[in-house]
């Protein structure tokens, strides 16, 4: 019947009140607008690009980039081409901000907790950081780190020091680093295997339960072996696989170990500061959004304190806290691109030299922007793939 | 019959309970309360002997016309003034005729301009300029009064509040041969270029935003395809890259007649960006639209475009407000990157007032300020856009 119906609606509407030709029309429409959008705006930077004798192209990127970068966490020297400098503030981007992201969610989540605090004076403390942070600039508050606080700290020679291991002076922060020694690569593999050792524990456990028999042994002993592993490979490897080796005071300045620029360090602190008063926010929200039965039913089945956080809120809250952490991430990856204010070179800051120096903006851009994109989307495959876990599922 | 005489229960009301109950109720409670509350006190010492003794604070005041509108010629700072008046008396309206969310607006913009006027009345500006922003902060109140009295349509006061930002704009920009001067943008800084980025950004980002949001549910491919990859591209880079391409890359994709000038495309560049982030706010209010709505609309057969503009939308915008001045504040705060690519806003007119040697050794005092305006703005509109969402009821009907 529906087949005689459509046939007979052929036959009446006509074709510019159809709603199928419609709806392709307007598709049609709307992709020609953008289209010529698109065209006009390629016709004038062909024209404007003629008249200044630049050319579009990504033939510099092989080309010697000619000028130094302060920090590099792989070889680099200004004979070095302009994809390997790119390379080196994409890293270094990511440096930041693996390292930021992981800071901030501690201090995040020692934020939420303290709000959450029945101490009085600690919750109120808490807000007011939140707050303070929050309605402020974020740039403004790097601005005040570089420019205030670290121009404020002591010359080299009267360093801040923690012991004889972490200095802290105007040119910046000078931690102990690690350094291979004698059988280095053996206690590499009894790490690797002590990595190994939880999952596999996890899987023999499961296939013991579904036939049956419990072992919840097994878990804990998975993990016990996997934190006595790395400690016998380093009695194995003969005592010192990997030594630390300190920062030494020379004639002008700290040699060995760590050293991180002034302008790394008040970026970390900033983008740290900021971004946790929000993932505070976010596990606060989480937290108090686990319903209150949940907790007096835990209580009531007599769970220790401990228990319930463990077992009943903490993997409840998790499950709201995620989305809205995976964007904080972002953000905190996004606001990386501020190093420029503070003379950290990163992504954005090597781009717009290489920009300057080539004359070539829009190819430049186009990478700059393509990296930021594919390190967002990475961030929130990642995260989303993550929050699938956590989700309890609904029955 | 033996009686023991219990204790007399701990006392339940008082300081000491409240006390007892809130900062001392363990020994670890106690012990915390005792540090953070000495830290507390050995902090506000510090700032307060720095603020009160040390910090050389004519250095804010003596600048003070710098700060809040950059290198705008000071003879002509009535114009700002009348610009700012015109939104003033309108907000008051609104908030006489519309109630509860506007009255809000209508409460930030008399503190803040009242706020200048004692700010003002610290410098060398001048008593004229005190009586000029303190006249704007009662005639917020005035036209308040006015639009309780009802004689307003309503009607014409959304089209008042349509035009009254470019007549704003152009009073502030002027006529090049007319009494009115014209004023480069490149002389407007300080608060001024920071609020007028801000708000000319989240207005006109407003309607392209919206656009992307009806696209992003269409039930046309193309069109969703087209929404979905820009609104995720806008998210997915920083807003330092797209200022960047504003500032270099849009002027070489226009015709070389279209000259923009910088505060020009800075505008554009943000408008462009917050458009996505707008996009998804309402996409988060048409959500929230049960399809009830869009079932009883089609079967009173509306057509899709009625479907939206007279059900959808305006259930949609009422409930995204709150998530809007969300937007504005963080906006308004990212309006500090327009420094970036060397636009005198608030943060940068600071470092322009730290490079003169007379102000030299006072970066503390001038960055204090900056961040104290800041906040206030921020936190105030927070505050607003919190008891909008209640007065609005969003969620709860």
């Amino acid at each position: 019947m529906t087949a005689v119906r459509r046939d007979a609606h052929r036959g009446t509407v006509p074709m510019w009140r159809d709603v199928r030709v419609l709806r392709i029309a307007a598709q049609l429409l709307v992709v020609l607008i953008v289209i010529s959008i698109i065209a006009f705006m390629a016709a004038n930077f062909a024209t404007a690009t003629a008249e200044r004798g630049l050319g579009f192209g990504f033939s510099f990127l092989g080309r010697q980039a000619g000028f130094d970068i302060s920090e590099s966490l792989i070889p680099y020297s200004s004979t070095d081409t302009y994809s390997t400098a790119f390379i080196v503030g994409l890293l270094n981007t990511l440096f930041v901000s693996a390292v930021g992201i992981v800071l901030a969610t501690i201090l995040g989540i020692a934020v939420g907790v303290a709000r959450l605090s029945p101490n009085w004076l600690l919750n109120r403390v808490a807000a007011g950081y939140v707050e303070l942070m929050r309605n402020t600039p974020l740039l403004l508050q790097l601005v005040i780190l570089n420019f205030v606080v670290f121009l404020q700290l002591p010359s080299v020679r009267e360093s801040l020091a923690i012991g004889d291991a972490a200095f802290l002076n105007q040119r910046g922060l000078y931690l102990p680093g690690p350094s291979p020694g004698g059988g280095f690569g053996l206690w590499l593999g009894f790490c690797g295997a002590a990595i190994a050792v939880v999952p596999l524990s996890r899987v023999v456990a499961r296939r013991l339960e579904d036939a049956g028999r419990p072992s919840h042994r097994l878990r804990t002993l998975g993990v016990l072996a996997a934190l006595a592993l790395p400690v016998v490979g380093w009695i194995v490897a003969g005592g010192a696989p990997v030594t630390f080796e300190f920062p030494v005071l020379g004639r002008f300045n700290f040699s060995g170990g760590i050293a991180l620029s002034t302008g790394f360090t008040a970026l970390l602190i900033g983008l740290v500061i900021y971004t946790a008063a929000f993932i505070g926010e976010v596990v606060r929200g989480g937290i108090q959004a686990v319903r209150r039965g949940q907790l007096e039913a835990a209580r009531a089945l007599g769970l220790s304190e401990g228990q319930v956080l463990r077992l009943v809120i903490f993997p409840q809250a998790l499950r709201i806290i995620v989305p809205p952490l995976t964007s904080q991430y972002l953000n905190l990856t996004k606001n990386s691109s501020l190093a420029i204010a503070v003379g950290y070179s990163d992504l954005f800051k090597i781009g717009q030299t290489m920009s300057n120096q080539t004359g070539q903006p829009l190819p430049v851009i186009i990478l700059m922007m393509g990296t930021y994109l594919v390190i967002s989307l990475a961030t929130s495959l990642l995260m989303n793939l993550y929050n699938r876990r956590v989700q309890v599922l609904e029955r | 019959m033996t009686a023991e005489t219990l204790p007399p229960p701990a006392s339940t009301i008082g300081p000491l309970a409240w006390l007892r109950a809130n900062l001392f109720s363990g020994p670890v409670n106690g012990l915390v309360s005792v540090f953070v509350a000495a830290a507390l006190v050995w902090l506000a010492l510090q700032i307060g002997g720095w603020a009160t003794s040390e910090a050389r604070w004519s250095v804010v005041t003596e600048n003070l016309r710098i700060f809040l509108i950059g290198r705008y010629p000071g003879d002509l700072a009535w114009r700002i003034w009348l610009a700012l008046a015109i939104p003033s008396v309108l907000a008051g309206m609104s908030a006489g005729v519309h109630g509860r969310a506007s009255r809000m607006l209508a409460v930030t913009m008399s503190a803040v301009q009242a706020l200048i006027a004692v700010l003002i009345a610290t410098s060398p500006i001048g008593p004229l300029g005190v009586l000029a922003y303190a006249a704007n902060a009662a005639c917020v109140w005035i036209a308040f009064l006015l639009g309780l009295r009802g004689w307003i349509p309503r009607r014409a006061l959304t089209i008042a509040w349509l035009v009254s930002l470019p007549i704003s704009f152009l009073l502030l920009a002027g006529f090049e041969g007319t009494p009115l001067v014209s004023v480069s943008t490149n002389d407007w800084g300080g608060l001024l270029l920071t609020i007028l980025l801000a708000t000319v950004g989240i207005v006109l980002s407003f309607p392209l935003g919206v656009l992307l949001a009806v696209g992003r549910r269409s039930q046309l491919p193309m069109v969703r395809i087209l929404s979905t990859s820009y609104i995720e591209l806008i998210r997915g880079v920083p807003l330092v890259t797209i200022l960047f391409m504003a500032d270099l890359i849009l002027p070489l994709f226009l015709p070389g007649e279209w000259r923009l000038d910088r505060v020009a495309r800075a505008m554009g560049g943000i408008t462009l960006f917050s458009a996505a982030y707008v996009a998804e706010n309402v996409r988060g209010g048409l959500q929230a639209i049960p399809s009830g709505q869009v079932e009883a609309a089609q079967a009173l057969g509306l057509t899709g475009v009625q479907t939206n503009i007279h059900i959808v939308l305006p259930q949609a915008l009422r409930a995204v407000i709150p998530a809007n001045v969300g937007l504005f504040i963080s906006l308004l705060k990212d309006t500090t990157l327009v420094t970036i690519i060397g636009l005198l806003e608030l943060l940068n007119i600071g470092r322009a007032v730290l490079a003169q040697p007379e102000s030299l050794g006072a970066r503390m005092e001038v960055y204090t300020f900056i961040a104290v305006v800041f906040f206030v703005l921020c936190y105030a509109m927070s505050q607003a856009s919190y008891r909008i969402e209640r007065a609005l009821g969003v969620g709860t009907r």
